[in-house]
């Protein structure tokens, strides 16, 4: 076996996760294995990874987000090549929140590609991991999943969904060799968020998060706010009563 | 619409921002716009060159991809959002580096390429224009323009140094230059009238790749300042310095900059680095990035902001004309920590509007006092008219159209490649359109 790591993205096309995996790759030559939806987009993502670390060896795997026969293969596929050291679950849109209230199908898309793809995911992933009994999973999931807010609630519950499942998940690999890691990031400056800016929003930068999340990662810690300072924010608005809360414009 | 200022945050006025994120994408986002737009880089121009108020704002730093390095060769591909910083990281360690960078690594390809940004090498490598081996321009009728200085050079030409207003770069290929490591080695010698300095400046063309001098702008007649140079060596110096990164948290209520902390600052500036002239071994990011370890440090003007006054003058004036405009800016208790003077060499420059010519440049920050400092400006306007000098266009929020138009005599001939579907701020107090 090699002492390069072997790392999974999927959803390698947003930003927080290429940010991710140009740390990775910085820090020494990997076996990167990139999943996502638009081919085109996946190869200028592998082709700046591999400008930027020649000696890795990275690979493209068009992904079905949705389509749970294609993900067991696409899961089988890459285990089938050998063991998993790490895999990032990082994909999602955020959706409208007005356009999810006026048309059920906008809606349940949100729910489907932010809640229940990345669960399909880990769960693939999980069965094979455990049988190795190590390695790590680790989720993007959002500090919107701690509390839903009228602002961007269908985004939220589907948040919040990821959360509960890698809690259960952690949960279920107690004690065991493989890891399971919740990563929370605050609202952060990638270009999915760029008509939040004028709305006050104090964004993190992207690289910033990224090198939280890979600390996080590496340290093994189960849940990681990134930056920090959201665990004390959200650890305060839950616990805001909901006559308060709900008088909120949030 | 979201409040968007740039460096000087002189203004913070709404715009419609577009990210562009996706290469593949741009000839739609763009083509659609019902508002011409602006191209947006890191915002790293003082003025209003990359604000566009109430149109478009397409911002670029999602287009942060790589696309080749040939280590052989030096040969670079990258997307125009890719920030100098990453380029040189990347590229360092490896023995090649960007053949010219300005005083911060905090800008995009892009934003370098439409100010043919300069640094302290102009007499060896011109401007960042001269490396840039070949663009991809979109244009907002959907059209895609390949050039370089061979393909298509007229186009190339009116893009480098052409303010974003010619089409969004989209990609660019750039030819590194060798170096042997991330070290220098350099030497600080102080001066003590204008023409030790251009003594300086000349023996320092041959022997040294970099030169810049830091004035002191208070001082009046007695012009005095240190002269700083270095050339890059082999060296196992140990590791880089450690990235320390300190943030300016607030803007103060006041700019702290007056002509109490002024005199105060540049005498001190003056003394300790009398103390230690010499020479010395230094990491890149130190020598050419002295400011980018404080992040922010334009907020330290307050909540007006600040303007850069940015001149070049040709030789045969030049001694004159700085030495006026130090003594009326000394007068007028204005004027910055960091005022920076420095010589262009003789060459021919690769854009239409490209700013650096053979000569002498004078740099210097001013906190935003209203009508006193304008005042000051008018006066300074007046020795650059005098001088035959002009003001650089990526520093500038407030020159006249007239003093616009007699420093750049290639402006009829670049109009001819504006895109229609492109203005800034800029473009319409300059160009009126
Ligand atoms: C501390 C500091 C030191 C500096 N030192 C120097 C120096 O030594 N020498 C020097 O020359 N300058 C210097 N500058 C100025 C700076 O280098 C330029 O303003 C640079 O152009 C900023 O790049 P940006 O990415 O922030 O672009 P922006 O400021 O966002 O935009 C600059 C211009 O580029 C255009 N543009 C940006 N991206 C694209 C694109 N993809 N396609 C088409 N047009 C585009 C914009 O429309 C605009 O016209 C300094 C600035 C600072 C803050």
């Amino acid at each position: 076996m090699s002492s390069r790591k072997r790392i999974v993205i999927v959803g390698a096309t947003s930003a927080i996760a290429e940010n991710c995996a140009r740390l990775w790759v910085e820090s020494g030559p990997a076996d990167l294995i990139l999943l996502g939806r638009d081919p085109q987009r996946l190869q200028r993502t592998a082709t700046d990874l591999g400008v930027r670390s020649p000696q890795s060896d990275i690979r493209t795997v068009p992904a079905e987000f949705l389509d749970v026969v294609a993900i067991e293969a696409a899961v089988d596929d890459i285990i089938a090549l050998g063991e998993v050291d790490l895999v990032l679950i990082a994909h999602g849109s955020l959706p409208d929140q007005n356009g999810c209230q006026s048309d059920l199908k906008a809606c349940r898309d949100a729910l489907e590609i932010n809640g229940v793809s990345p669960v399909l995911f880990a769960e693939a992933f999980a069965r094979r991991m455990a049988k190795a009994d190590r390695g790590t999973i680790a989720l993007i999931g959002s500090v919107a999943g701690d509390r839903g807010r009228k602002s961007n609630y269908v985004y939220g519950a589907a948040k919040g969904l990821v959360t509960r499942y890698a809690q259960g998940l952690q949960h279920r690999f107690a004690g065991t060799g493989l890891n399971v890691v919740l990563i929370k990031p605050g609202p952060t400056d990638t270009p999915m968020t760029a008509h939040l800016k004028g709305q006050g929003a104090k964004l993190a930068s992207v690289e910033s998060v990224a090198s939280e999340i890979v600390a996080g990662i590496d340290a093994g810690r189960a849940t990681i706010y990134a930056p920090g300072k959201w665990k004390i924010i959200m650890n305060i608005v839950r616990h805001i009563p909901s006559v308060i809360f709900n008088r909120l414009e949030i | 619409m979201i409040p968007v200022s740039s460096w000087g945050r002189l203004s913070a006025d709404p715009h419609h921002v577009i990210a562009l994120k996706d290469p593949f994408q741009i000839q739609s986002v763009v083509s659609r716009e019902p508002l011409p737009g602006i191209a947006h880089g890191m915002g790293r121009s003082y003025g209003d060159v990359c604000l566009n108020p109430e149109g478009a704002l397409w911002t670029t730093t999602g287009l942060d991809h790589l696309v080749s390095f040939d280590i052989a060769t030096g040969r670079l591909v990258c997307e125009a959002g890719v920030l100098l910083r990453d380029i040189q990281r990347l590229a360092i360690p490896r023995g090649w580096s960007l053949p010219v960078t300005p005083g911060t690594q905090m800008v995009t390809v892009g934003g370098g390429i439409a100010n043919d940004v300069h640094g302290k090498n102009h007499h060896l490598c011109g401007t960042f224009g001269d490396h840039v081996q070949r663009i991809t321009l979109i244009r907002t009728n959907g059209e895609i323009v390949q050039c370089g200085p061979v393909t298509n050079p007229e186009w190339f030409s009116a893009s480098v140094g052409g303010l974003g207003l010619t089409g969004v770069i989209a990609q660019a290929e750039i030819q590194l230059r060798p170096v042997a490591g991330p070290w220098l080695e350099t030497e600080t010698v102080p001066y003590g009238s204008l023409d030790e300095f251009f003594q300086l400046a000349e023996e320092s063309e041959s022997g040294w790749e970099h030169a810049v001098s830091w004035v002191d702008c208070v001082a009046g007649d007695n012009t005095r300042g240190l002269f700083m140079r270095g050339s890059s060596v082999a060296s196992s110096h140990g590791p880089p310095p450690k990235p320390r990164s300190l943030t300016m948290p607030v803007v103060p209520p006041v700019s702290l900059v007056n002509r109490l902390t002024l005199r105060a600052f540049n005498n001190g500036y003056h003394y300790l680095n009398m103390r230690k002239p010499g020479r010395k071994i230094a990491h890149y990011e130190t020598f050419f990035y002295p400011l980018d370890n404080l992040q922010g440090w334009n907020r330290m003007y307050g909540p007006t902001g600040f303007f850069q006054y940015q001149s070049v003058f040709p030789p045969e004036s030049g001694r004159d004309a700085v030495q006026a405009m130090l003594k009326d800016i000394a007068g007028a208790g204005e004027g910055s920590f960091l005022a920076v003077l420095k010589t262009f060499g003789d060459r021919a420059p690769a854009g239409m509007l490209s700013f650096p010519k053979s000569g002498v440049t004078l740099a210097l920050d001013f906190p935003n006092n209203g009508p006193r400092t304008h005042k000051l400006f008018e006066r300074l306007d007046a020795i650059v008219r005098e001088a035959k000098g002009r003001i650089y266009p990526a520093k500038d929020a407030r020159m006249p159209r007239d003093l616009f138009e007699v420093g750049y005599p290639r402006l009829s001939e670049f109009l001819e490649y504006r895109d229609p579907g492109i203005s800034s701020a800029l473009s319409r107090r300059l160009m009126g359109s």
